[in-house]
């Protein structure tokens, strides 16, 4: 399902509104964890975010998805904001059985209470979690409860879908398994803005790419370009392996 | 030692007698003291979730306050429920006084800054974990309320039996606002006091024993539900 | 947890009925304030019941010390008081809070102590000369400072022997008369009680009945009618029924006739 660059890059969708940063920045403690920043994501095409630890990738997720408000500046939705899902590097699952995580996300959106179950199945089934169903949540695997945090984004029916290094901790068949839900989700016209420091993955994923290093973004550019011509020096030792996080 | 001279047997007799004063004083003792968790759970564990939820002036002021009383003095307690209840009180025209509704009233205020402080300490540990999903949900603070109690559940069941442990171990309140009246407002712990004054050491120890056991027997059941819910929900 | 919240509304329910249900609904009851020597020793066990099938009323008695007995009078919380300190009787008539006082019994107070009484007191000529002995001998004392009409009259006694109670030797618990005797018994000490209470107090471990029979220890119990005008939310009809039959012919027979280990504990002597 590794989707090639396509036309799609880029092509803006009408129906994902775009997201603006202007001059936003971040201090804590007086720390610039983000400096003022100003950059838009538009369209539904997969962004990843790449750079070492304590790049500010993270940080500039959470201010993108509204968790954090930036210092200054503004992080602004183009019109209404759009419904977003985030999945985090350490699932976060309630003390209740996979379904009743499931059913607990559709509770929050306010499902009618008659059609949550079948609707939970669905998300079950898709994801290859239907033998689990009855099981807590919490005993689960990582890679199955990956898998179960994607599948409650997806009964979010997102927009935009944000990952925080979702396959960080996971072995090569969850990363798969993580990787072909992001292509889904991104084929059913979801924005996906996701961090990794996972060169491969990025190669794999990436239509294009938000490179940050030190609380700044250095390059913002197609996955091609940034791959095959990096602009910042950082960038460059990044890709050459020589960056380590 | 003779035979009636060891509260063991003395708490053995007592038991299997199924004298039924004796009935009367335990199945009171734990009316009063589960109707007072009850409550004073009902009003503790939302306000101790709030308090690990909201930050606003004097928030912190009130954290200390809430520890500061779970120390509170049983007497004193029972003090200001006499003070509050008493004829010449401000509530006295309900005519409470030296009735189960005033131990009640007095256990409740036992028990509620126990339970209060502990939810919020919980609460706010499954906070720190959950807060950034739970946000990314969606949800406001007044709806991350009942997800976090109900998460927290295995916690405030301790939490609880904490609480139950106070009312039920407490002698001071009761004795003051109920007044040990026989067969009306005489309790385990009342009992217990009224046979010590009455030189019936055994008899007191025996009581004391049957107290124990009780409350045991309450904690074994509340941790065999949680263990059996844990094993089942994780 | 489905279970458990049934059971907990369950419980719930069936207390609240229980409560509703209980005497408590009902409101042939009174509240009587009185000492813990009459409570412990048994007296109440015994005579209530008598006055109950006479009238249908309970009594419902919380036993306290004399001092605690009238506060709860004079905050309208008792309906009736059966008190013994007949000079904080008179004052408290006096004082508006009572309509009434009458006699209803007396008992006597006794000095106890080590058997082997270090102070000698068992031949004393008088309960001033006992007091003077133990005072001079220091051996130690246990009084219940507790402001109960008992420490009252040991205070009075005092008084009368000449001696300012204070050292080493004197030792105010400032507790019942039940938790005295406890810790004089621990503590080998001298006290001074009821003989009510003595006679039905279990654990004398050492202690022994040293020195009784002086007209200076009788312990007169009153009872009092308190005022309508004071407190008119009290039961005032059923108090008065239950302060007539402590007087009465029947009342006074039951006193007579309760009894601790075939010894008559109090003697009726209403007028």
């Amino acid at each position: 399902m590794n989707a090639p660059l396509t036309t799609s890059s880029f092509t803006s969708q009408a129906d994902v509104p775009a997201l603006h940063f202007q001059q936003a920045s971040f201090t804590h403690r007086g720390h610039a964890l983000l400096v003022p920043t100003t950059l838009t994501l538009s369209g539904c095409q997969r962004t990843l975010i790449m750079g070492p630890n304590g790049a500010g990738k993270s940080l500039f997720m959470r201010l993108a998805h509204g968790l954090l408000r930036p210092s200054s500046g503004h992080v602004s939705w183009e019109g209404v904001p759009p419904v977003q899902a985030m999945v985090f590097q350490r699932p976060v699952l309630l003390r209740r059985s996979v379904i009743d995580n499931l059913i607990y996300a559709l509770a929050v959106k306010r499902v009618p209470r008659r059609e949550r179950k079948a609707l939970a199945w669905q998300a079950l089934e898709k994801f290859g979690l239907a033998a689990l169903a009855k099981r807590p949540a919490r005993v689960l695997s990582g890679g199955e409860q990956q898998r179960l945090t994607l599948a409650r984004a997806w009964l979010l029916t997102p927009s935009v879908l944000f990952l925080d290094e979702p396959t960080s901790a996971l072995d090569p068949a969850a990363i798969k398994a993580v990787e072909d839900a992001v292509n889904e989700f991104h084929q059913s016209g979801t924005r996906i803005v996701m961090t990794t420091h996972d060169l491969h993955q990025a190669k794999r994923l990436a239509d294009d790419v938000l490179f940050m290093y030190g609380g700044q973004v250095l390059e913002h550019t197609s996955a091609e370009r940034f791959f095959d011509t990096p602009t910042s020096s950082q960038a460059r030792a990044f890709i050459r392996g020589e960056l380590v996080w | 030692m003779s035979a009636s001279d060891n509260p063991f047997y003395t708490a053995l007799a007592l038991i299997l007698g199924m004298d039924s004063d004796l009935i009367d004083i335990v199945v009171l003792s734990l009316q009063v003291s589960l109707v007072a968790v009850l409550i004073a759970s009902a009003l503790a564990l939302p306000v101790g979730a709030a308090l690990a939820l909201w930050r606003f002036p004097g928030r912190n002021g009130l954290i200390v306050v809430l520890n500061a009383l779970m120390g509170l003095p049983p007497v004193v307690a029972g003090l200001c429920v006499y003070l509050l209840l008493s004829r010449a009180g401000p509530l006295g025209s309900f005519g409470l006084l030296f009735t189960p509704s005033a131990m009640v009233i007095a256990q409740v205020i036992l028990v509620f800054p126990i339970i209060a402080a502990l939810t919020r300490q919980q609460v706010e540990a499954l906070q720190h974990e959950y807060a950034e999903q739970l946000r990314s949900l969606g949800l406001t603070q007044l709806r991350m309320m009942p997800t976090l109690l109900w998460d927290a559940r295995f916690g405030l069941l301790t939490v609880i039996l904490a609480g139950f442990g106070r009312a039920s171990a407490e002698v001071g309140a009761v004795m003051i606002v109920g007044g040990n009246i026989d067969g009306v407002t005489r309790v385990m712990t009342t009992s217990i006091v009224l046979e010590t004054s009455k030189g019936d050491l055994p008899l007191a120890l025996g009581l004391g024993i049957v107290l124990l056991t009780l409350v045991t027997l309450i904690n074994a059941l509340a941790h065999a539900v949680s263990e059996a819910a844990k094993r089942r929900l994780g | 947890m489905k279970t458990t919240t049934t059971l907990i509304t369950a419980s719930v329910c069936t207390t609240a009925l229980a409560w509703s249900a209980s005497p408590l609904a009902d409101d042939d009851f009174i509240t009587l304030a009185s000492t813990t020597s009459t409570e412990n020793s048994g007296l109440f066990d015994a005579i209530i019941p008598t006055f109950t099938e006479a009238t249908g009323i309970d009594v419902r008695v919380v036993a306290v010390g004399t001092g605690q007995a009238f506060e709860i009078g004079r905050r309208g919380d008792a309906d009736s008081l059966l008190v013994h300190d007949t000079a904080g009787e008179e004052q408290f008539v006096a004082d508006g809070y009572a309509t009434e006082r009458l006699d209803v019994m007396y008992n006597d107070f006794v000095i106890v102590g080590p058997s082997d009484d270090p102070a000698g007191i068992s031949d004393s000529e008088s309960v001033a000369d006992a007091f003077a002995r133990i005072a001079e001998s220091g051996s130690p004392f246990a009084s219940r400072g507790d402001d109960s009409g008992t420490n009252r009259a040991e205070l009075r006694l005092w008084e009368d022997a000449g001696v300012t109670p204070q050292g080493d030797w004197y030792r105010e618990l400032g507790s019942g008369m039940g938790p005295t005797l406890n810790t004089a018994a621990g503590m080998d000490a001298y006290t001074f009680t009821d003989r009510a209470t003595w006679v039905a107090f279990d654990n004398p471990q050492n202690l022994t009945l040293l020195f009784e029979g002086d007209e200076a220890l009788f312990n007169q119990y009153g009872s009092l009618l308190l005022s309508e005008e004071r407190h008119p939310h009290l039961k005032h009809d059923l108090a008065a029924q239950w302060h007539q039959w402590l007087v009465s012919e029947e009342g006074q027979q039951a006193i007579a006739d309760f009894e601790v280990g075939g010894q008559q504990l109090f003697f009726p002597n209403a007028k």
